[in-house]
This record gives C-alpha cells, sequence and structure tokens, in this order.
C-alpha cells in the first residue's frame, strides 16, 4: 500500500482513539470529584488540575486560563480549538487524515467520523455537555466504539487494517498510562491514608474509566489495592486497554506487516516494540514502585514515541 | 393540477414536463402523479431526508474564504429530469459520431495535421491554441485514443431540439453527482423506481476501469492503475476518492509517485510499485515540472518521458485542450465531415468567430444580444453576456474583442429549456443543461443521461455550483410508453 496511504491511516486512528480517551479521562475526574463532594477536608483540593497534569498540557493550559476548574478544564480538554489534543481538535484531525484516504476507508468509516465531527462541533452538544456531561462523554466514547467496531466489521482485514490498529493501541497504551498518572497526581484529603477508603475509591474511578471496573473484579475479588489495580492496567495481557496488552498488539502487528518471525525483528520499529513487550512482562510491582509509578509511566510513554518514529521511518517516509 | 403543481407556470419557455398550454409531457406521468400527492409536509420531510443523507456522506464541494474552508452540499432538486428512450437514442448517437471526429481530429492534429493542409482548419487556429502542445507531435498514444473521458455540455432550443454547447476533453467532473444523486433518488423514493424502468447508471466505474485498463502499455491485462489528484483541497476530490473507490483503484497525489529510468513507481510500504496507467485529474500545466510549469507542486518530474517512450499511459492524453477549445469547437460540423464523411446529428449552438471578418462584423452590429466568450477560458470567466451587461461592460469587451480576435467567438442567447424545480417554498421553472460522461475505450459508452445542472437562480442560465446551481437526478426510461412498465 502507498506510504502515504499507511501513515493516513495510521494518525487517523490515534486521533480517534485519543479523543476517546480524552473523553475518558474527564469521566475519571467526574466520578472523583463526586466521591470527593463529600470526603473530609475536600474544599482545599483543585480537583480538575490533575488532569491537566496528566495530559502534559500544563504550559497551554495556563496560557489560556486563568484557574483549573470544572469549567475550564472540560473546556479545554473537550472543545478547544486552541488544543490541538481537545477531543474536537482530535476529531478534526482524524477527519482530516480520513479525508485524504477517503477510498481507502468505508463509506461507513467514513460516514461515522464525519458524523462524529460534526456532532461534536454543533452548538447542541456543548449545551448537552452543560447539562448532563457524563452522558455527553457517554456520547464521545459510544461514537468512537461504534468506529472501531464498524471498522473491524466493513473493512478487509489487510495491511490497511493493520496501521488502523497500529495507531489504536498506541494511543491507547499512551493514554492508559495517563489514566494511572491522574491518580498519581490527585492527593489524597488530609488525614486519609493510602490503601484507605478514599483511596481505594479514587482506584476504582481509575478502573471505571477504563471501563475496567468489571474484568477487574472478576480477577481480584475484593481487592482494589494500588498495586492490584496498576498492575492490572499496566500487565494484564488480556484486558484490551492495559498497556501490556496494547504492546502485545503493536509487536504482533509489526510482525505482521513485515512477515518476520516472532522473536525477531526485521526492523528498529519491530526490535524497540519486543524489547518493550519483555520489559513490562519482566517486571514485577515491586520494581514498577521502585522505580517510581510516575517515572515508570513517563518512560513508556518515551519509549511508545521511539517506537512510533521507527515505525513512521520504516514505512511512512518518501524521499 | 396536484397541489405542487398548481401555480407552474411555464411562461412560454419549452419546458421539460409540460408542453406548451400546460399539458403533461407522458413520460413524466408517474413522477407528477407521485408529487401532486404529496403534502407540503411530506415533500419537505422528504428534502430534508435527502440534504441530511448528502451532508452525512460529505457529498460537499469546498468553499476557500478567509482561509478557512466551508464545506458546502451541491444542492439537489427533488424533481428529476426525465429523457424517454428515443430522445435519449438520439443524444447517444450525436454523441458517439462527435467523440469519434474529435478523437480522429487530436490523432491528425498531432501527426499528420491533414486538416490543417486540406484548409478545413486554418493552421493559426491550432497552433495559437493555449492548450495544443507542440511538444507531443509525433507521439504515440495506446490505440490511437486522446479522449477517454469526455463531458460535452448540451442545452435545449427553444423548440427542444438539442445543441452542444461545449465539449470538455480535459478532466471534466461532476459524474460522481450523476451516481450520488441516483443513490439518493432510490432512497428517498424507492417506489418511484419499482414503477418505472430506468436505465442505471452504476456500471460508470467498471466502464472507466475497463477503458483505463484498455490503454495499458503492452496491453497488460494486470495493469496497475491510478488516480492522480491536485489532493484534499482540490474542490472535485470528493470525485476522485468516490471515482478510485469505485474502480479499486489506488488514489494518488504527485508526491506518491517518482520517474526512475523513464518508469513511474508510487512509493509503496514495501518499496516502489511500479505504475502503468494514470487517470489523472490534473491539467497538462502541472503535470511535470520539466516540461511544463517548473512550478507545479502537484505533477510528477519526468513523467512526460516515461509517457513518450510508451511506458505510462494518461488519460486523457496531455494535448487534448486543444479539442475544446471555443475556436476550435467551431469546427467541430466541419471535422465530422471531413473525417466521417456524415452530418452532425448534433448540431453546434449557432457560433460567429470573431477572427473571420464576416462574423466579426455580425458580432460588432450585435454584441448587445449576443453571448461572447473567450477561447480557453471556463466557468464562466471572461465572457460577455450581451443583455446582462452595461453600455459601459459591453464598449470595453468589444475593445478586448478588437484586441485579440482569435481569442473569442460570439453565439446568440441562447434559451435553455427548463425544469420544474423547488425554490423557495415553489414549484418554479428553471434552466436546465445536461452534461453526459462519454467514455471511449474498446468501444463507446455513455452513462444512460448524465448530469443535469439546474440554474436555481430564477432567470439565471449559470448552473455552475459556486454561483447558485443545484443539480437533478437524471432519468433515461428504458420503453416509450408513460414510464410504467414494472418488470421486478
Amino acid at each position: 500500500m502507498l506510504s502515504r496511504v499507511a501513515e493516513a491511516l495510521y494518525w487517523m486512528s490515534r486521533y480517534i482513539e485519543r479523543a476517546e480517551n480524552n473523553a475518558r479521562i474527564l469521566t475519571v475526574n467526574q466520578q472523583l470529584v463526586l466521591d470527593f463532594a463529600g470526603a473530609p477536608g475536600s474544599a482545599s483540593m483543585e480537583p480538575w488540575e490533575p488532569i491537566i497534569y496528566a495530559l502534559a498540557d500544563k504550559e497551554l493550559f495556563y496560557k489560556l486560563y486563568s484557574k483549573a476548574d470544572e469549567k475550564s478544564v472540560v473546556e479545554f480538554v473537550m472543545f478547544d480549538k486552541r488544543n490541538p489534543n481537545s477531543v474536537y481538535s482530535c476529531l478534526s484531525f482524524a477527519r482530516e487524515n480520513a479525508r485524504t484516504v477517503r477510498e481507502q476507508i468505508t463509506s461507513e468509516m467514513w460516514e461515522q467520523i464525519n458524523t462524529m465531527y460534526l456532532s461534536l462541533g454543533a452548538e447542541s452538544t456543548r449545551r448537552a455537555m452543560k447539562a448532563n456531561t457524563y452522558g455527553t462523554l457517554k456520547l464521545v466514547l459510544e461514537a468512537s466504539q461504534l468506529f472501531q467496531g464498524i471498522t473491524i466489521s466493513t473493512m478487509s482485514h489487510g495491511e490497511d487494517y493493520e496501521f488502523i490498529g497500529l495507531g489504536r493501541f498506541f494511543d491507547r497504551a499512551d493514554r492508559t498510562s495517563r489514566m494511572l498518572d491522574v491518580k498519581y497526581h490527585t492527593l489524597l484529603p488530609s488525614g486519609e491514608t493510602i490503601g484507605g477508603n478514599v483511596d481505594t475509591i479514587q482506584w476504582m474511578a481509575v478502573l471505571k474509566s477504563a471501563s475496567a471496573l468489571e474484568p477487574f473484579r472478576k480477577q481480584h475479588v475484593g481487592q482494589v489495592t494500588p498495586a492490584n489495580v496498576a498492575n492490572y492496567l499496566i500487565r494484564s495481557k488480556s484486558f484490551p486497554r492495559a498497556i501490556q496488552f496494547c504492546v502485545n498488539f503493536i509487536d504482533q502487528s509489526l510482525h505482521r506487516i513485515s512477515g518476520s518471525e516472532k522473536g525477531t525483528f526485521a526492523n528498529e520499529a519491530e526490535r524497540l516494540a519486543g524489547r518493550l513487550r519483555a520489559s513490562i512482562a519482566y517486571n514485577t510491582m515491586d520494581d514498577i514502585f521502585a522505580i517510581g509509578m510516575h517515572e515508570y509511566l513517563d518512560q513508556i510513554q518515551l519509549r511508545l514515541i521511539e517506537i512510533s518514529k521507527s515505525l513512521s521511518k520504516s514505512y511512512f517516509e518518501r524521499s | 393540477m396536484g397541489k405542487l403543481f398548481a401555480n407552474y407556470d411555464t411562461e412560454g419557455k419549452f419546458d421539460e414536463m409540460f408542453e406548451e398550454g400546460g399539458k403533461l409531457r407522458p413520460h413524466y406521468q408517474r413522477i407528477y402523479d407521485r408529487f401532486a400527492s404529496m403534502s407540503d409536509r411530506e415533500f419537505s420531510r422528504k428534502r430534508e431526508v435527502a440534504s441530511n443523507a448528502l451532508l452525512n456522506q460529505g457529498v460537499t464541494f469546498t468553499v476557500y474564504s478567509d482561509g478557512e474552508g466551508t464545506e458546502r452540499i451541491f444542492p439537489f432538486d427533488l424533481i428529476p429530469r426525465v429523457l424517454p428512450a428515443s430522445e435519449w437514442a438520439h443524444i447517444e448517437a450525436g454523441l458517439q459520431q462527435r467523440m469519434e471526429a474529435l478523437n480522429l481530429f487530436l490523432q491528425d492534429i498531432y501527426h499528420d495535421q491533414k486538416i490543417l493542409k486540406d484548409g478545413i482548419i486554418p493552421e493559426e487556429v491550432i497552433k495559437t491554441a493555449a492548450h495544443y502542445r507542440p511538444e507531443l507531435v509525433g507521439v504515440n498514444v495506446p490505440r490511437d485514443i486522446y479522449i477517454h473521458i469526455c463531458g460535452s455540455d448540451l442545452i435545449r432550443d427553444k423548440d427542444g431540439s438539442y445543441l452542444v454547447l461545449e465539449d470538455n476533453g480535459r478532466c471534466p467532473s461532476g459524474v460522481s453527482y450523476v451516481l450520488e444523486n441516483r443513490q439518493l433518488m432510490k432512497r428517498v423514493f424507492p417506489n418511484l423506481f419499482s414503477e418505472h424502468r430506468i436505465r442505471p447508471v452504476d456500471n460508470y466505474g467498471q466502464d472507466l476501469l475497463n477503458v483505463l485498463r484498455y490503454i495499458a502499455p503492452q496491453q497488460n491485462p494486470d495493469a496497475n492503475v491510478v488516480l492522480l489528484t491536485p489532493g484534499v483541497y482540490n474542490s472535485a476530490y470528493f470525485e476522485h476518492c468516490f471515482l478510485a473507490r469505485s474502480m479499486g483503484i489506488e488514489i494518488v497525489v504527485g508526491d506518491d509517485l517518482v520517474v526512475e529510468d523513464d518508469f513511474v513507481y508510487m512509493h509503496t510500504t514495501k518499496g516502489l510499485s511500479q505504475v502503468d496507467v494514470i487517470y489523472r485529474r490534473i491539467d497538462d500545466d502541472f503535470l511535470d515540472p520539466e516540461v511544463f510549469r517548473e512550478d507545479s507542486m502537484l505533477g510528477v518530474k519526468g513523467l512526460v518521458r516515461a509517457y513518450a517512450k510508451g511506458n505510462v499511459a494518461l488519460a486523457n492524453a496531455i494535448g487534448t485542450g486543444v479539442a475544446d477549445d471555443k475556436v476550435t469547437y467551431y469546427y467541430v460540423p466541419a471535422m465530422i465531415k471531413y473525417y466521417l464523411d456524415q452530418d452532425p446529428i448534433l448540431p453546434n449552438v449557432e457560433t460567429y468567430l470573431s477572427s473571420d471578418e464576416t462574423d466579426l462584423k455580425h458580432i460588432m452590429a450585435n454584441l448587445p444580444e449576443m453571448v461572447v466568450k473567450s477561447a480557453n477560458e471556463s466557468g464562466g470567466y471572461g465572457m460577455l453576456i450581451g443583455p446582462a451587461a452595461s453600455k459601459e461592460e459591453i464598449e470595453e469587451f468589444r475593445a478586448t474583442i478588437l484586441a485579440n480576435p482569435r481569442n473569442y467567438i460570439g453565439q446568440p442567447v441562447v434559451q435553455f429549456s427548463r425544469c420544474p424545480s423547488y425554490c423557495d417554498g415553489n414549484m418554479e421553472g428553471r434552466h436546465v443543461d445536461l452534461r453526459p460522461y462519454i467514455l471511449s475505450g474498446e468501444k463507446t459508452t455513455i452513462i444512460p443521461g448524465g448530469l443535469t445542472r439546474v440554474a436555481l437562480r430564477k432567470g439565471s442560465i449559470v448552473v455552475n455550483s459556486s454561483q447558485g446551481g443545484g443539480s437533478k437526478d437524471t432519468w433515461v426510461l428504458g420503453d416509450e410508453g408513460p414510464g410504467h412498465i414494472s418488470t421486478l
């Protein structure tokens, strides 16, 4: 397939996944804030600020807004065109990429992207967001999931499909690491301890935002501990939003594209992906806590960027 | 009369649906019955369904202003335009004849130039045509076909006879609307289709692909065919995608292609892959910075070299613009006579050449009643519509013509036919034209009907999308009756 097309499909898919996950990150806080409301000492918290830290958009945010409250953070993450990572911007980039490869994706896929983009830009969505934030965020998630379903069931599963999958899992791995990071940046109210009631509720909120609470419970009955949750979202091989799952997918997909044997590599992207896959698999939670959760997640984000750069070098560059 | 047509007035113009005096033409009976029985509410609901479908499918063209592109839908009018089988047979025969002559003409012009030597067309006319490409003289093109895809614009005179207004032999656009309009009508009025025998248009993609494969170098049956687009910001990009998809071929931009050792390749995830046939939707000027415009960012360096060596085929061929020059147009009836020894089945609109002394006198004497067009411009530029122009504009144009008589033709203002169209809450007559799409390959095929464009502004004869134009679904009936034979 054309290099340019592969690149556009990859980015189209990344941006849709990013839009979905940024909406998810907002839902973490929706949950956290509701839970905080009754907690002692909650008045001193700035519950919306951790999102800005986790998305690594602090500098831009404070250039545009003076205070991180619900109104400004939701506006910034959902609608603000000046924020290149806002849900609106992501969908518009996704659509621009889709437009350049419109004949490569199915009409159904194009129609879904177009509908998502148009409805998020509509004034009525902004109004609905005010009246029912959670419901509206959920619509964004559902629209993205519908797009994935349409992709899986209308597109033929060839090389182009692999690049769409790569885009999805690259961005998902990155965003799941950031969801965990929101929790890292969220301070506990004074008097609360790690592993205490509020802490547990916060970890559950993280699981819920990743749609992971129910599958998690099946595996760890009644044990919502920081180590268990982090272990699940980082190292699960079967949960589709866990970082390990995403990296495994990336590794396999790269091998499907190049045709190289499992356990070997045909290019730098494959080598780096294999290494990341093994490193997550062979690090225990103790290792991760020793490095520091935030630092560890940061490293994963950087290594994903490296893999993506090598992927681009192997398949997208033309000169 | 039914409600929707209750106040309809043909105003003495030739109307597609009603005869003079308001009698319904028989091939519109079913449509009339269906629409006339519709309540205002049902009709507006149907209109809404149609325009939402267009928006959601992204059937749009882009209008650029203040830096931000706005996407607009090409307005779609629900009342179809209907052609009875006999009328279509006449048009089809006329267009086939015209295409054959135009292709023979181009072959001649780029080789022996007999038609010039025999004095049928003055050499001067060809050599000064803006789109004549002397670089291509002596270059053989596959199967001697130059215009593979042609869109000829037809209008109807006040007595209803069909005339050719112009031929678009470079990169005619609009065919995607024909196919989309049909899909839309089927979605909105499924029953109408089961009641009529309407000739299908869905085969266009396959027909086009057959043409493109037919011209492959070495007649390679597994030729790699691609569509070359100027890119996503081109106003016809939607159509380029639509066509590439309906043929199942790659759509490429100049940046995807590279010429090495006079062969054309595209950059793929698996390295370079050879390209055999290019359906290019880029004008000659931008194709190859080595030969034409040096500043072109859209084309491919070396493409003309590969083309001249026969290593890649282009559709349409380079240099076809000389055939849709407005002055060349004047000579098409003479070409038909010269190459085919036949009389033209579809006449031209009466045309005067300002380069001819007698004609120039006529143009000068009748400027306020004439339409004067520049030879090489399109889209309504460089044009004078006498009856609509002020005295100053006419005098200004008079001087322009006299300064460069080669560059202009004059035509009397032709009456376009009108077709009922829904405007501002009423059914009113609006001017329409017809652009059939003609494909020349192993045989000549014409998509039944074509694109009916309608000037939605009252009194206007400008059907361009940028100037208030819209379109209609165009039906060619498969039988002569009142369109009621059901075969399903």
